[in-house]
């Protein structure tokens, strides 16, 4: 019984093991570069706000360039920009505010300098069907109004803090949230009636939440810098992704999510 | 300790059935009198007086305490345990280890209304007569075995219980210390108003303790009296072994009782019918040949085991019947007494006691 | 029990010769130690780690920033809240599943024990479900009383619960099936009712057990954070435990959510250091 249960035991490890070696697929260690070209992993840092057009352009790039594989990690730009700070092995970043960027850039770790490739511009999200009926920034200090914000050290939440000082409207939020993905959610749970997020936002969620437009956003609209990074593994890998990201093709995904041009 | 005449404290035809086991005991109680509830293990002792205290369901049978039923299942009458007059002193005294000796003795009065300034200073008084006055405070992890069971006690007798119940309450005190516990036991005993059930495996403690005896085996009654009676007329191995004798059942026929398979022995009574005859260890001599003289009763026997016993040695026969014979030192030394060895066993008529096994 | 009868225990007795004090610790077995000892440095080195990076010529301008008492404040009070609400349900139900014979009692015991596994963020979410302005109960609470849960104190109160109870009950209820229920017995000899039992003979006997799970339960309620932000989001003074404001510091100033951590490490290690021994151990 018990040398039974000593091979299971080692079986199991074993599996484990083999499992652990295969699967890289998160965002993890980047492979060898190939010589010459574009081939090979490219490890990409990216806003989470691009979560759905970089994923479509990631399976894009891998169909025009076989051999090449683009794994993502989507966070909120501050956090990115720490962990690449910190060490973080990663190929590109794509921020969605120049400030984090500039973390970045002026801890040395960028590789020449970033350019803004697209930008992005707030809108307020509210349940489908808009049920309190918001039309604008000073309906949103309507009593029995609940509305979430991002967190002032977050980008969109720089941005909303922006707009509403453009628009002289004093607004208490029930909470701020630590990243846009997440104020969103709370929209679409119901549990808020208004949150203040970008148009690609609104738009992915398109079935849950409707996106209203306000005047003021445009003086809070948020410019999105990319970057190779300094101690990327590939970096032939990572501008060959940034050059197809500001590529036509590239374009047309970003403006279809909602973007702006920069 | 005299019982006072008139209607009993304790009425109550206990029978608990647990599948294999059954009890089934009636048992009589006046109040102020002890009795003593013997039996070897096993035999359902524990049982009953849990039965008694409530802790356990009777199958059948009523339990009646001072002219009220507390228990009789075939009118589905059932009373809590925290609802009877009883009070009882367990075999581990289950003393509260958070509470001193003074808060545990007060628990009971307490917990029947009396406000907690007068329930500590009637503890007080009660660990004053069990002499433990200056250990009040103490909490039960400080006291010794014997404070222990004073303590116990005089918790179960604060609450002034109709019934009280006693599990082996010197069992767990060592061979000195019981001795003088016991005596203490008997004074409290005595001065109890209440019935007092003592439940035990000592005969010392029966002997000692109680007004009466109830003997039971396998859950039965296998015999009840005062330890005289008893004493001098066990009725079943276990008795006898209790009190110390050698006791067979047979055939009488004047002089003659025919026991086991047809061995013979001469008593000093005249007796005819069922019978028993008893003799004491002390009665049986050993002798390397066939002894001639007095002794009626002599048979060959067989040394099984020997033993300590006290200052002599006791030693189990084999033989036409099983017998246990005390003998000194010094007669040991005369004889070869290892096991295995033949001797011969003689016992003198006037030595034996014969007594008719019915009744 | 071979005690003289009035003697004190312990004492001993002339002629006998205590053992020497060395001679008790040489008992233990070395191949314990060097194991223990890789643990303790496994769980010691990250908090050295903070330590040694945290900015200390900036700290004293840092410790009186606004946010940061006020984060303080809230997570003692509802960790505390908290672990109080967790004793409240979680001893009774302790105690159900210790003592009472139930059938599904052991589905019950496991279903209890899901929130240990359960990610703490999904936790927020369930709770969201059932609490949110559109969840099973939140809606009638809204409806007819006007409660909501979320965004609320009350909401970090909860989400902590929750997340904490679990270590409350698993240890309540070991705690009461290694009491001797014969005590019990005993008290109801003695005229005690059910309640009065439970009350003055079950509570105290098991009262270490009871102070070690709230222990957990307290430290487990203060290092929330995912729940906490899922269901009852981030707002300074009202929702952001100190968890949160070390996460949202992370954001933008590392030195910051460090200095954050450092409080609240000191705050919680000085309080469960001066927690006495023999309040959690039984007697």
């Amino acid at each position: 019984m018990k040398i039974r249960n000593t091979l299971a035991a080692f079986a199991m490890s074993g599996l484990l093991l083999l499992t652990g070696c295969g699967d890289s697929s998160d965002g993890g260690t980047a492979g060898a570069p190939a010589s010459g070209g574009s081939g090979g992993a490219i490890s990409v840092f990216a806003a989470s706000s691009l979560t759905e057009s970089f994923t479509t352009i990631g399976k894009d790039f891998e169909t025009a360039n076989p051999g090449t594989k683009v794994t993502f990690n989507f966070a909120g730009s501050s956090a990115l920009a720490t962990q690449i700070n910190q060490g973080a092995p990663a190929d590109v970043f794509a921020s969605a505010s120049p400030s984090n960027m500039k973390v970045v850039t002026d801890a040395g770790n960028g590789d020449g300098t970033a350019t803004t490739f697209v930008k992005n511009q707030l809108v307020i999200a509210v349940p489908k069907g808009n049920p309190k009926g918001i039309k604008g920034l000073a309906d949103l200090t309507r009593s029995g109004v609940k509305v979430a914000l991002c967190a002032e050290q977050v980008p969109c939440g720089a941005a909303a803090i922006k707009a509403l000082a453009a628009a002289n409207v004093k607004l208490t939020p029930v909470t701020l949230e630590q990243d846009v993905k997440s104020a969103l959610s709370k929209v679409k749970l119901g549990e808020v009636d208004a949150a203040l997020v970008y148009r690609t936002d609104a738009k992915a969620s398109a079935a849950d939440v409707e996106g209203i437009e306000f005047p003021e956003s445009a003086g809070a609209i948020n410019d999105y810098p990319i970057i190779v990074l300094k101690n990327a593994p590939n970096k032939a890998g990572a501008q060959a992704f940034i050059a197809y990201v500001q590529s036509d093709k590239g374009k047309a995904v970003l403006t279809a999510a909602g973007f702006q041009a920069p | 300790m005299t019982p006072v005449a008139g209607p009993s404290a304790l009425e109550a035809h206990l029978v608990v059935d647990r599948g294999t086991f059954r009890l089934d005991l009636e048992l009589r109680i006046a109040a102020g009198e002890v009795v003593a509830l013997l039996g070897p293990n096993g035999a359902g002792k524990t049982t009953a007086l849990r039965a008694l205290a409530g802790l356990e369901a009777l199958t059948a049978g009523h339990v009646t305490l001072a002219g009220q039923d507390l228990d009789r299942p075939g009118d589905r009458l059932w009373t809590p345990t925290e609802r009877r007059p009883i009070g009882v002193v367990f075999q581990d005294y289950l003393l509260f280890p958070h509470l001193s000796a003074l808060d545990n003795v007060a628990f009971g009065p307490r917990r029947h209304g009396t406000d907690r300034r007068r329930a500590r200073e009637q503890a007080a008084g009660w660990l004053d007569r069990v002499g433990l006055a200056e250990h009040a405070a103490r909490k039960p992890r400080q006291l010794s075995g014997g404070q222990a069971q004073r303590v116990a006690l005089a918790r179960a007798l604060a609450v002034h219980p109709a019934l009280l119940l006693l599990d082996e309450p010197l069992a767990a005190l060592d061979a000195r210390t019981r001795l003088d516990t016991r005596a203490e036991l008997h004074r409290h005993l005595a001065e109890h108003p209440g019935a007092t059930l003592l439940v035990t495996h000592d005969p010392l403690d029966a002997l000692v303790l109680a007004d009466r005896l109830v003997i039971i085996e396998n859950g039965r009654l296998v015999q009840e009296g005062d330890a005289a009676t008893i004493t001098a007329q066990p009725r079943t191995d276990y008795v006898a072994r209790l009190v110390g004798l050698n006791l067979y059942r047979g055939r009488a026929d004047g002089h003659t009782v025919v026991v086991g398979d047809g061995f013979a022995l001469t008593t000093a009574d005249r007796l005819d019918g069922d019978a028993f005859v008893a003799f004491p260890p002390s009665a049986v001599a050993l002798h390397p040949s066939r002894p001639d003289g007095s002794p009626r009763n002599t048979w060959p026997a067989t040394i099984a085991g020997i033993q300590r016993h006290g200052d002599n040695l006791r030693v189990q026969l084999d033989g036409a019947i099983t017998v246990a014979a005390d003998i000194t030192p010094a007669a040991a030394a005369h004889l070869r007494i290892t096991p295995g060895q033949s001797v011969w066993a003689a016992v003198k008529a006037a030595e034996t006691h014969a007594y008719p096994a019915a009744g | 029990m071979t005690l003289d009868s009035d003697e004190a225990p312990g004492a001993v007795r002339p002629g006998q010769v205590a053992p020497p004090r060395r001679a008790r610790h040489r008992r233990v077995p070395v191949a314990l130690l060097l194991p223990a000892a890789l643990g303790l440095a496994f769980l010691v080195l990250p908090l050295a780690g903070l330590l040694v990076r945290a900015p200390w010529s900036t700290l004293p301008q840092r410790l009186t920033e606004p946010g940061v008492l006020t984060a303080l404040r809230l997570s003692l009070q509802t960790a505390t809240l908290a672990t109080l609400l967790c004793l409240a349900l979680g001893v009774p139900l302790a105690w159900l599943l210790a003592r009472v014979e139930f059938p599904g009692r052991r589905l019950v015991r496991a279903l209890v024990t899901v929130p240990l596994v359960l990610p703490p963020v999904v936790g927020g979410i369930a709770l969201l479900l059932v609490f949110g302005r559109r969840g099973l109960l939140g809606m009638w609470l809204d409806r007819a009383f006007g409660i909501t849960l979320p965004f609320t104190t009350t909401g970090v109160v909860i989400a902590e619960a929750f997340v904490a109870m679990p270590f409350l009950i698993i240890a309540v209820e070991g705690a009461l099936r290694g009491a001797d229920t014969r005590f019990e017995e005993a008290a109801a000899t003695l005229g005690a009712r059910r309640w009065t039992t439970f009350t003055h003979v079950t509570l105290p006997l098991v009262a270490p057990g009871i102070a070690a799970g709230a222990v957990l339960c307290w430290a487990r309620a203060l290092g929330e954070f995912g729940a906490t932000i899922t269901f009852a989001g981030n707002f300074p003074g009202r929702t952001q435990t100190m968890p949160l404001a070390v996460y949202l510091a992370l954001e933008t100033d590392l030195d910051s959510a460090i200095v954050l951590s450092l409080i609240l490490l000191t705050v919680s290690v000085a309080i469960l250091a001066a927690l006495r021994d023999k309040w959690i151990t039984s007697p």
